[in-house]
């Protein structure tokens, strides 16, 4: 079987310890995170995980009964395709008179956004696919990256639904 | 009405019933103390002679009873020391609760004396664990734990209290209530049927009981439901209680050092039906083999063990015994006969005997046969290693939590705690631990608890001289070379036992352990029988790791 890059959604209790538990149970079975992001909710006592893991599909549904185990985890699903997918980047890139012109058009192209500049260097705010994000430092590379930072990928499934309300079939309440 | 923390605690833990607790004071868990103290007449405190000691006596005392062990240790070492116990717990699904203080709030994170962060510590070896940062959080806490260590598969919890947390106080309401939402386990009609079309297609059933059938409290549901469908019922080490040795249908356990009955009839069978079990690599060895000529049917209350080591062709999630229920009550009765009587045959076979020499050694065989002629039905706990599958073999247990042991874990040491733990939890019933020369250096600061308490355990040690598994497998498989497994101590186990205030007795001829069993019979304090036995006793049968019946070794 080949591996295959998932997403897992995860709702969690915004609680002491729970990135620890999330990240310690990957390290304790032996999955590989390879993308992981985090963040608060509407509800504040809910965080929200994107985790993307690169794996064969029967360990895809162990890893996800496995943190359904976690008391923490209050919701998990799985997707491959049908989720919009971003991140965002900023990067810091080193410019001269000569060629900012031109690095200013790679920008464009892109849809990023100049979000600071100073005579040698300029930060862009970029958001999209994790691909059009490394596409983007490829164009770039040869300006002179100075340093970047990405936030990892988010991630919601397409349509009506919510990861809440899909989770409730596998509780009584 | 305002209480503190520590008082919350108590009240807390009385209110779930508790009234036995194991323990090691400390300085971080003065508070907890000094309100044991005042109820010292409603919670009976046991302290140890070390903390580990006390999670196994925990761990121990809930295998035999189905509740809750507690146990309570101080902040640093007193945390760290009850680690190994947890995780024997945790990997045999036994529900413990450890509560450990914990320097106040206001000095964690400053490499406080005494202080560790046991809460990232137990993470990956607990069900769950929590650090009390607020005084209010407690009640809920405490109930919180008490559920989740017994909710579903069973497992420990531990609670961190930090010292200012249990001085603290809060407004109490003793009868306030709390809702924890359970897994949904519901059981469609349409799954039962499936699984049934399974069950009644199949001419060679077999049966494969784990832990999960003795902690489901399902033995007489299982018996019904292997006579219905005609099949035998082989187990694993942690489900060898689950069937009385016995039965008729009882093959024994399976496994690397499984009876050879158990592996041949798993090799002929063309239905599998796996009950609470949970596919030890020990238990299957080579995974690919193990089902290459039937299909699996897998019952158990954790989705997350269907698909694990193991891939079923059908699968049932919920507790055991609502399982089997559910399935008696659709399922005709099966005529699986032409097969029964193969699998009689097989357990009656020259290959299923368990040989032992009958010259009037001392030998493992003969002692602990002997042990259970003359005490009768004891409560038996082991320590790990060649003694541990001995017992596991020649020991005929009649009845469900009378056995207790490390399975998952294989813990060095487990054993004195847990006689002592069992034995408490069984109102000082008589005990048995079986343990070997290896295994008891680890642990053997228990008899001091043994003895303050005045607990009715007998010690059947093996002394062989050696790391009797660890040797063997350095006679097998590493060219005889017994690298630091020949132990050379000079240990007088009988005086040593009577140093302590135990009897101890010392014996090598078959002659002399009859006498002293006839002896410690009526004996109800701790006693010591230390037995010489043979370097070169190995356990067998034995499926080398990773092999199957055709790799078996029976002599």
């Amino acid at each position: 079987m080949e591996n295959k890059k998932y997403a897992l959604f995860l709702l969690v209790a915004n609680r002491y310890g729970v990135l620890m538990r999330i990240s310690g149970l990957f390290a304790k079975r032996g999955y590989n995170i390879d993308n992981l992001s985090v963040g608060r909710t509407q509800d504040t006592d809910i965080s929200r995980m994107t985790v993307v893991v690169e794996c064969e599909e029967s360990l895809l549904e162990q890893i996800v009964q496995q943190l359904r185990k976690l008391i923490d985890v209050i919701a998990v699903e799985s997707a491959s395709t049908e989720s919009v997918m971003r991140e965002l980047m900023l990067i810091k890139i080193s410019h001269t008179s000569e060629n900012s012109g031109h690095l200013m058009q790679v920008i464009n192209i892109f849809r990023g956004r100049v979000v600071d500049m100073s005579t040698q260097s300029l930060i862009v705010e970029i958001t999209g696919q994790e691909d059009k994000l490394n596409a983007f430092i490829k164009c770039v590379e040869g300006f002179g990256i100075i340093e970047l930072s990405r936030t990892g990928i988010t991630a919601l499934i397409r349509g009506g639904s919510s990861l809440l309300e899909s989770s409730k079939t596998y509780y009584d309440n | 009405m305002k209480l503190t923390g520590a008082q919350i605690l108590i009240k807390e833990l009385m209110a779930c019933g508790v009234n036995e607790i194991f323990g090691y004071p400390g300085g971080s868990v003065l508070d907890i103390y000094d309100e044991l103290y005042l109820n010292r007449d409603v919670i009976k405190h046991y302290t140890t002679a070390h903390e580990q000691g006390a999670t196994h006596a925990a761990d121990a005392y809930a295998r035999v009873l189905s509740k809750t062990g507690v146990v309570i240790a101080t902040s640093g070492p007193g945390a760290t020391n009850l680690v190994t116990g947890i995780a024997t717990a945790y990997l045999d699904s036994v529900p413990l609760l450890a509560i450990t203080g914990n320097v106040s709030t206001k000095l964690i994170g400053r490499d406080s004396f005494q202080e560790v962060n046991i809460v990232g510590i137990t993470m990956p070896i607990t069900k769950h664990n929590y650090i009390v940062r607020d005084v209010g959080e407690l009640q809920k806490t405490i109930r919180e734990a008490f559920f989740v260590a017994n909710e579903g598969r069973p497992g420990p919890v531990l609670i961190d209290i930090p010292k200012d947390i249990q001085r603290a106080s809060v407004e109490y309401d003793p009868k306030k209530e709390f809702i924890f939402t359970k897994k949904n386990t519901a059981i469609t009609k349409a799954e039962i049927e499936n699984i049934v079309q399974l069950l009644v297609k199949a001419k060679r059933p077999y049966i494969y009981v784990g832990g999960g059938v003795v902690i489901s409290d399902a033995t007489d549901l299982l018996i019904e439901f292997a006579k219905r469908l005609e099949a035998p019922i082989a187990t694993s080490l942690m489900g060898l209680t689950a069937v009385p040795a016995q039965h008729k249908l009882a093959l024994g356990m399976a496994g690397m050092h499984g009876r050879y009955a158990a592996s041949k009839a798993l090799a002929e069978c063309d239905l599998l039906i796996a009950v609470g079990v949970r596919f030890s690599d020990r238990a299957t060895g080579n995974k690919e083999m193990f089902i290459k000529n039937c299909k699996v049917i897998q019952f158990d209350i954790d989705r997350a063990e269907i698909n694990k080591n193991i891939k079923p062709d059908g699968f049932l999630i919920g507790d055991i015994k609502e399982i089997l229920k559910k399935l008696l009550d659709v399922m005709p009765s099966q005529d699986n006969s032409q097969w029964i009587n193969r699998v009689y045959k097989l357990k009656e076979s020259h290959e299923n005997e368990l040989k032992s020499p009958n010259d009037g050694s001392l030998t493992p065989k003969y002692i602990i046969e002997t042990v259970q002629s003359i005490l009768g039905d004891t409560l038996v706990s082991t320590d790990v290693g060649q003694h541990q599958m001995w017992t596991a073999q020649y020991y005929r247990f009649s009845k469900p939590r009378t056995f207790v042991t490390s399975g998952g874990l294989g813990t060095m040491g487990y054993g004195m705690g847990a006689a002592i733990g069992a034995s408490i939890g069984k109102k000082k019933q008589k005990t048995v631990l079986f343990t070997s020369d290896g295994s008891f250096h680890m642990n053997l600061n228990e008899l001091v608890t043994m003895v303050s308490n005045d607990l009715p355990i007998v010690i059947v040690l093996f002394d062989n001289n050696a790391l009797g598994m660890v040797r063997q497998w350095q006679t097998m498989f590493y060219n005889k070379h017994y690298s630091e497994t020949t132990l050379n101590r000079k240990t007088d186990y009988a005086s040593l036992a009577v140093a302590f205030g135990a009897k101890g007795y010392r014996v090598k001829t078959t002659d002399e352990l009859i006498s002293v069993l006839n002896e410690v019979k009526s004996i109800d304090t701790p006693c010591l029988i230390h037995c010489v036995i043979d370097s070169d006793e190995n356990v067998f049968p034995m499926i080398p790791p990773n092999g199957t019946i055709n790799d078996i070794i029976i002599k």
